[in-house]
């Protein structure tokens, strides 16, 4: 291979790139504005505390142990009043979701439906509270207890999700647009034919278009990496999150071949971005870049299984915040590699020097 | 004996039932500023990339300074130059980086390209991008580019269509500079005062076929007409073209 021949044309293809402000608006900058909006939209997601209003005395809220106070502060917060219509109020209008008396030896409680979840989780910590005073009062030792402790948390917090999915569907973008409009611009004006009359191989100018699109994607992995890390956001990196770089050299590949396919036929800057997009934006969706396909119909699934971004997605998340290593990285990168293997020799059939 | 610059013998090609070039033979001798002619869809075009070796030809031979160009041969492509009819352009790059990318693919240096820049005037346009560059400066550029390497043998699109009076002249003057050096020149046109001017021998071409070859001058008293363009009337007709 020719280094300079392959130093210029990367130069040449990165600065034609980099002057091109639409396309580095919607390649970089769109999918990190995703990040940062969506990392601070879902940021608090889990389930809030449930809020009560309690009215008076109360005994078995009253007569809590100091300990049992505080862990209970967790999933429930209560506040004291004494005007029990005004509290009922706050109920109906869903501000808060209980509101608790107690009438003799009756504990009351009112709470709205409009929140099921809600209205059920507020029922059973006040019914457990009872129960448990109940216990107490029968001056027996219980009959059961329960022994309750904490296993590792395995659900995937919003950013530790949001980070490789819209990671994912970037690299997509930048690569399959990448290719796909530099063959195409190449064709329209004839600079593929200018370059089979200079005495470059093929392999300068092919290694010159892959250097600048993975060189491309491993800047995008780093930033994105690195602003979902900042405290703000809190991605925490596991032991082998660097192997998500050599994924997404093989996912570049593999979306480059993608590109070439479009650019293969496809005559025109505009109609080339457009299957491009046509391409993309359904395989991000169905692959579960921006939401999770756990709830989605079988078919999706099966439909998910053959696209690229869809492994890439999964083994990022394992390698990022899963812990996983090795093991789950090697097989994606070697279905990467043979999905960019059949798409450019399906490319190669399809392509064509000239318009006509 | 030194062989020829081009030998072309007996090209045929065909596109589908359009038969683009139908039996093309002619020679250019070294140094000679050779002007292929002919009307709109004569096959001038399909002829000149059969010959750069852009397309196999479905028959015939070509010898470009006694070696086939196919398959394709790197050490004969370092002795050619070729501007292609549309200016091929690195998208969003200066004049200056389209020089010096395409000197840097046959390994020339940069200083090398910047004097070619100076030599089609354009150095003070060397920062200007290839989209802001007037219909002149483009083919210049596109020239500069065809000649950075030092080619001993030149082929040229139709370089001076679209161009006016001024570019034309100043074109022209640049094309026999090159051409003074010792290169071959091989150009397409459709513009009759300009093959007068330049050509030493000119091909008429018409419907894929070559049907005269000659000195313009030769021409013009053999077929007793006024000028070549009156040669080449009446070889090709009046009727309209495409």
């Amino acid at each position: 291979m020719n280094t300079k021949a392959f130093t210029s044309l990367s130069k040449a293809m990165a600065l034609g790139m980099l002057r091109d402000r639409t396309a580095v608006f919607f390649i970089l900058l769109f999918p990190l504005m995703f990040l940062l909006l969506f990392g601070a939209l879902f940021k608090n997601e889990s389930t809030p505390r449930v809020e009560i209003v309690q009215i008076g005395r109360v005994e078995v809220l009253d007569s809590l142990p100091r300990e049992a106070r505080e862990a209970l502060d967790d999933v429930l917060n209560v506040r004291k009043s004494d005007d029990r219509e005004r509290a009922l109020e706050e109920v109906r209008a869903g501000d808060v979701d209980a509101v608790v008396w107690q009438d003799g030896d009756r504990v009351r409680m009112r709470y709205s439906a409009a929140d099921p979840t809600r209205a059920g989780n507020a029922r059973v910590v006040v019914d457990s509270l009872v129960q448990q005073a109940n216990i107490a009062a029968t001056g027996q030792p219980p009959a059961y207890e329960l022994s309750a402790g904490q296993v590792e948390d395995e659900s995937l917090k919003a950013i530790q999700f949001f980070t490789p999915g819209l990671l994912g569907w970037a690299v997509a973008m930048s690569a399959v647009v990448g290719s796909a409009l530099t063959l195409v611009n190449w064709r329209r004006k004839r600079i593929l034919r200018r370059l089979w009359l200079a005495p470059v191989g093929a392999g300068s100018v092919v290694a010159a278009r892959i250097g600048v699109n993975v060189t491309l994607a491993l800047v995008q992995t780093l930033v994105f990496v690195g602003v979902a890390s900042i405290p703000f956001y809190g991605l925490e990196l596991t032991g082998h999150w660097w192997l998500s770089l050599p994924l997404i050299v093989c996912g570049t590949l593999a979306f480059m071949s993608i590109g070439l396919v479009v650019g293969a036929r496809t005559k025109t800057e505009e109609a080339a971005n457009g299957v491009a997009q046509l391409v993309i934006l359904p395989m991000a969706f169905l692959s579960g870049a921006f939401f999770p396909l756990d709830s989605a119909p079988t078919w999706v699934r099966t439909v998910s299984e053959v696209l690229p971004l869809k492994h890439l997605n999964e083994a990022m998340q394992d390698v990022l915040s899963r812990g996983q290593g090795w093991d789950a990285a090697l097989p994606v990168m070697g279905g990467l590699l043979l999905f960019a293997a059949v798409m450019t020799a399906i490319a190669a059939r399809l392509f064509r020097w000239d318009d006509a | 004996m030194t062989t020829a610059a081009i030998t072309v013998e007996g090209l045929r090609k065909r596109y589908g039932d359009v038969r683009a070039v139908d039996g093309v033979s002619f020679t250019v001798e070294r140094g000679e500023f050779y002007g292929i002619l002919g009307p709109n869809g004569a096959g001038k075009t399909t002829t000149l990339e059969i010959t750069e070796g852009l397309r196999r030809p479905d028959e015939g031979e070509v010898r470009l300074l006694g070696e086939s160009p196919f398959p394709r041969n790197p050490a004969l492509l370092r002795r050619i130059g070729v501007q292609l009819q549309a200016s091929a352009f690195f998208e969003k790059l200066s004049a200056r980086e389209q020089i010096h990318t395409f000197a840097s693919l046959y390994g020339v240096s940069a200083e090398r390209a910047d004097a070619m820049l100076e030599t089609v005037g354009l150095t003070e346009k060397a920062g200007t991008r290839e989209d802001r560059l007037s219909g002149g400066q483009a083919q210049r550029l596109s020239i500069a580019c065809a000649l950075v390497h030092d080619p001993e043998l030149v082929f040229l699109d139709e370089p001076t269509t679209g161009l006016d009076p001024q570019a034309r002249r100043n074109l022209w003057d640049l094309l026999r500079a090159i051409n003074d050096e010792g290169r071959t020149v091989v150009l397409t046109t459709h513009s009759m005062d300009e093959a007068e001017s330049l050509c030493d021998r000119v091909a008429v071409m018409d419907r894929g076929r070559v049907l005269r070859v000659g000195a313009p001058a030769d021409l013009i008293s053999e077929l007793g007409a006024a000028s070549l363009e009156d040669v080449f009337l009446q070889l090709t007709g009046r009727e309209y073209r495409q």
